[in-house]
């Protein structure tokens, strides 16, 4: 019989390699290490086809993961995916005119949302261009001047939804056939 | 004679539904002497070194074996679709949601249940037990509660080293003998792995099988016929039934954790 405070050595060190083992499960194995959930902002975004985009799928701008796709719910009245995704607050400086689009990872990867930063049509922004160009303080009365950023609630207006095979194929087989439509009428 | 067949089923129906009485019974005597139990630690400690800690090096190692095997095995599939970045998921998601729980189940269940069984079986032999109530000491409360709290405590942790030693397994396999990039392997982990969905019920799963092997093995202990040989038949129902209620529940668990989505 081994003393007692071999024992209780030997189940410390037992109880802490589990509870290690445990902690690296969560944070190297699963995605808690890399979820921060709550903080950030909701944008939202509607696609004329969200298929094979799931809750919890990541967006990304130029490859970096900058939030996840929260909700996608169907929109009855313009027939779309109404997709919200959180983006999290460090990401706060994405440009207005940003257009999203669903991409596929590799060739049979899943769905994910792509971000692309763009330009918002802004009369304020052109009236400051413009003043600086001419060295005169810029008259923004008058102007319809638009957030900047996106920012909580703000909606993606630019937006191109998934790439279904059967619709790609379709489309290849159509424009064919007509081309050998009209090879034969010239021929003709 | 026919009514004699038929007196055997119903014999043997009877004793069944006696030993599940009996099991019941004493399971819920065991719950209400774990109260009591935490008052006294130094039983639980000694309980969970014999039960867990002892456990340890056949549970560190199958686990190896199996993540290792896991990576040979599924980068020879995966590398013929050009998807062997994705080896880290194959043997992470096997690991934690299914081979974890349930070959440390199996394990545990042949080494500390049959060891629980056959100490306990020994003691109702060598009328220890018997010595104990002449004494005014329950047996189930000293003897029986410390060892069912500590199956309860060892199991998930050794379910949880198991699945950890299986991925690193798998990573020193798929990463630095098979060329699979080391950072696919665990991003890609992490992408696919849900800590609600893949790690708790894990999780869960494991504690379940705690609960019922180390229930198993108390009981088929304090339940045996005081013999040389009675101790030997509970010692292999231990180990039997412990690995089949293992692998059915492991069926109802799955269905009921994954069996929706």
């Amino acid at each position: 019989m081994m003393t007692s405070r071999t024992v209780e050595i030997w189940v410390g060190l037992f109880v802490v390699a589990g509870i290690a083992a445990l902690f690296m499960l969560a944070m190297q194995v699963s995605n808690l290490g890399t979820y921060s959930g709550g903080e950030g902002y909701e944008i939202q975004a509607n696609f004329e086809d969200a298929s094979g985009l799931k809750v919890r799928s990541p967006v990304t701008m130029a490859g970096v993961t900058l939030g996840r796709v929260t909700n996608i719910s169907f929109d009855g009245k313009s027939f779309q995916a109404v997709v919200t995704m959180r983006i999290e607050e460090q990401y706060n400086q994405l440009p207005a005119g940003t257009s999203a689009n669903i991409y596929t990872a590799g060739l049979l990867g899943e769905k994910y949302v792509g971000l692309l930063p763009g330009s918002a049509a802004d009369p304020c922004e052109d009236e400051k261009l413009q003043a600086e160009l001419e060295g005169r303080e810029p008259d923004l009365k008058g102007l319809d001047c638009k957030p900047q950023h996106l920012a909580q609630g703000s909606k993606i207006e630019l937006t191109q939804g998934s790439l279904v095979l059967e619709k790609l194929i379709a489309q290849f087989v159509s424009s064919f056939m007509d081309s050998k439509d009209k090879e034969q009428t010239e021929k003709e | 004679m026919k009514l004699d067949s038929l007196r055997i089923l119903g014999h043997s129906g009877l004793s069944f539904f006696q030993r599940l009485g009996r099991g019941s019974i004493l399971f819920i005597n065991i719950l209400l002497g774990i109260p009591a139990l935490l008052l006294r630690p130094g039983l639980i400690i000694q309980q969970v070194y014999s039960v867990g800690v002892l456990s340890l090096l056949i549970i560190v190692v199958s686990g190896l074996f199996v993540g290792m095997v896991l990576g040979l095995q599924g980068y020879n599939t995966l590398v013929d679709f050009g998807a062997e970045e994705s080896l880290g998921v194959v043997v992470a998601l096997s690991l934690v949601r299914e081979l974890g729980p349930v070959v440390s189940g199996l394990l545990f269940a042949g080494r500390a249940g049959s060891a629980l069984t056959a100490e306990i079986g020994l003691m109702k032999a060598t009328e220890q037990l018997s010595a104990m109530e002449m004494m005014a000491v329950d047996p189930v409360r000293r003897v029986l509660a410390p060892r069912f709290l500590a199956g309860f405590i060892s199991m998930p942790l050794l379910a949880a080293i198991f699945s950890a030693v299986g991925v690193l397994g798998g990573y020193f396999v798929g990463v630095n003998l098979l060329g699979v990039d080391e950072g696919a392997y665990w991003s890609q982990i992490q992408a696919k792995v849900d800590f609600d969905d893949d790690i708790l019920n894990g999780v869960i799963k494991s504690i379940v099988f705690g609960v019922v092997v180390t229930w198993i093995a108390v009981f088929e202990g304090y339940d045996a016929t005081p013999t040389s040989e009675g101790v030997s038949r509970a010692t292999t129902r231990t180990v039997v039934h412990s690995s089949l209620a293992v692998l059915g529940l492991d069926f109802i668990l799955t269905a009921l954790m994954f069996g929706e989505s």
